[in-house]
């Protein structure tokens, strides 16, 4: 009927998008290991109505053509990884990844999905596995009897043992890197699955490759900052109203035009 | 019927038009590096074979508002924000440069760097390619340069340029895509002056005061219109009853 109407449309459809994005921000302040993300939007396409130069009457041709915007879309919804605080737990079981890299899952049915989540836990067979209970890979298990556990910051697990002076060896985590983080597809449960977009994983160990280094009795905290959250969604909210304002104007002008030659 | 109902009608139709124009600047509100478009009514005289009285109005939207959007920090390491007058390549589909304003880089999955929708970013020479497991900054020239993280005290290693144009504004028309081209179709040369920031974005520059006055002030119009169009009925009304015999 008129364009405006679903120009303004769509800039209140793309505001709702940002608005889900910051709230789920927000809820997510204090997961550790999350990773913010943004919605990123472009105008959508033009159309021109009509060419610089075409007449406008059989003696006159336009000075200036006739372009309209068609509105704005929310082209993706991109993952921001910065690094999180590291916070002290001082639980032994708690590593936190300093730097780039993710943590390899092994998911039930088989799949690797990835994390930075290094709140670990070490499950009834003595499995190093995250707080959903998937182990990590490469697996690490710690015998029954070990007295201590420490994790090196190039992965190296090791364990000391009753009656033993040296420590023993028991393994090595590793960690992933993508070269388009933002590309992997969020799973849930601070887990994430490579896509097309991402690329292939490519395990080194950590301090290796440019990969992060592992902090034991640190958490990552979420790298949400919620000042800046707390600016956009007031941003956006006004965005949503201007945008509201013009869909009511629009209304009111189609009413205006509904009521001649009543 | 009376002729001025339909100089009424461009004005309301046209008016429509603006607000249309108005409104897609308003949903880009918050749309990174936006450039506002900007509209203007052309008169049209009517040339006949009597006097000139009458002129229709035209809607004219090719212009755009090319002055800089506020830049904000975001502190991630593949967002570019221009600073002053400036804009960044990237390649069409079709394999010609567009220009844009927005900084909101990406890696693809074989290491290019890309617009948020995808599109490759120019460098020296064509598409850029970044290397895996590097960290990588980029200078306020637009040198992207790389430190190997692996080893301590590594030199950083320039990758590439992002190509950094300044063409004449009035030589710029909006594609149909969003992206700027050249009127004449003539490519763009890197201009070294133009300066970047790294980890900022450039906001939309829709000045959202001077949308919300132009679309009162379009509404108000088109009211007019429909005053006058009423007005030229009713006439008409008038005229018809003159002539009624009964």
């Amino acid at each position: 009927m008129i364009r405006s109407l679903w120009i303004s449309k769509t800039g209140l459809e793309a505001q709702q998008t940002q608005m889900d994005v910051i709230s789920n921000n927000l809820a997510n302040v204090s997961t550790s290991g999350f990773k913010k993300s943004r919605a990123v939007f472009e105008d959508l396409l033009y159309q021109t109505l009509r060419q610089p130069g075409a007449q406008s009457s059989q003696q006159t041709q336009l000075p200036s053509g006739m372009q309209i915007g068609t509105g704005v879309k929310p082209v993706a919804t991109e993952r921001i990884f910065t690094q999180g605080n590291l916070q002290q737990t001082s639980n032994n079981t708690d590593i936190a990844i300093n730097g780039s890299g993710f943590y390899q899952v092994l998911m039930p049915d088989g799949t690797t999905q990835y994390t930075r989540d290094g709140s670990f836990q070490i499950n009834s067979t003595g499995q190093l596995v995250t707080s959903s209970g998937y182990t990590i890979q490469p697996p690490i298990t710690i015998p029954a009897n070990a007295q201590t556990v420490t994790v090196a910051a190039d992965g190296v697990v090791s364990v000391t043992l009753p009656n033993t002076v040296a420590q023993t060896q028991i393994g090595q985590i590793q960690l992933a890197t993508f070269i388009n983080p933002a590309g992997l597809s969020a799973k849930g449960e601070n887990l994430y699955a490579e896509t097309a977009a991402s690329g292939t994983p490519n395990p080194s160990n950590p301090g290796a490759n440019g990969t992060g280094v592992l902090v034991q009795g640190f958490v990552e905290t979420s790298n949400v900052n919620v000042v800046e959250e707390m600016v956009n969604m007031i941003q956006t909210q006004r965005a949503y109203e201007i945008n509201s304002k013009a869909i009511t104007t629009s209304d009111q002008m189609l009413q205006r035009l509904a009521q001649l030659g009543g | 019927m009376d002729r001025v109902i339909y100089t009424a009608m461009t004005g309301a139709q046209h008016i429509l038009d603006q607000q249309a124009t108005n409104s897609n600047n308003l949903a880009n509100v918050s749309t990174t590096g936006f450039k506002s478009q900007i509209d203007s009514f052309l008169s049209v005289p009517i040339k006949g074979g009597s006097l000139d009285t009458r002129s229709f109005v035209v809607n004219a939207s090719g212009g755009t508002d090319f002055s800089p959007g506020a830049i904000k920090q975001t502190g991630r390491t593949l967002d570019v924000a221009i600073e002053g007058k400036g804009w960044f390549s990237v390649q069409r589909p079709d394999g010609s440069e567009g220009l844009t304003r927005n900084g909101s880089f990406k890696i693809s999955e074989n290491g290019i760097l890309q617009t948020a929708g995808g599109r490759n970013v120019l460098g020296g020479g064509g598409p850029i390619t970044i290397p895996p497991n590097v960290n990588i900054s980029i200078g306020a020239d637009g040198t992207i340069s790389s430190v190997d993280p692996a080893v301590s005290g590594s030199p950083s290693t320039p990758i590439d340029v992002i190509k950094l144009s300044n063409p004449d504004e009035k030589s710029l028309v909006r594609g149909d895509d969003g992206l700027f081209k050249s009127a004449s179709g003539a490519g763009f040369v890197a201009d070294p002056t133009v300066k970047v920031v790294n980890g900022a974005l450039e906001d939309s520059n829709v000045s959202v005061i001077h949308s919300m006055v132009n679309m009162i002030s379009l509404a108000r119009s088109f009211d007019i219109q429909m005053q006058l169009m009423k007005n030229a009925e009713n006439s008409d009304q008038h005229a018809a009853q003159l002539f009624n015999l009964s």
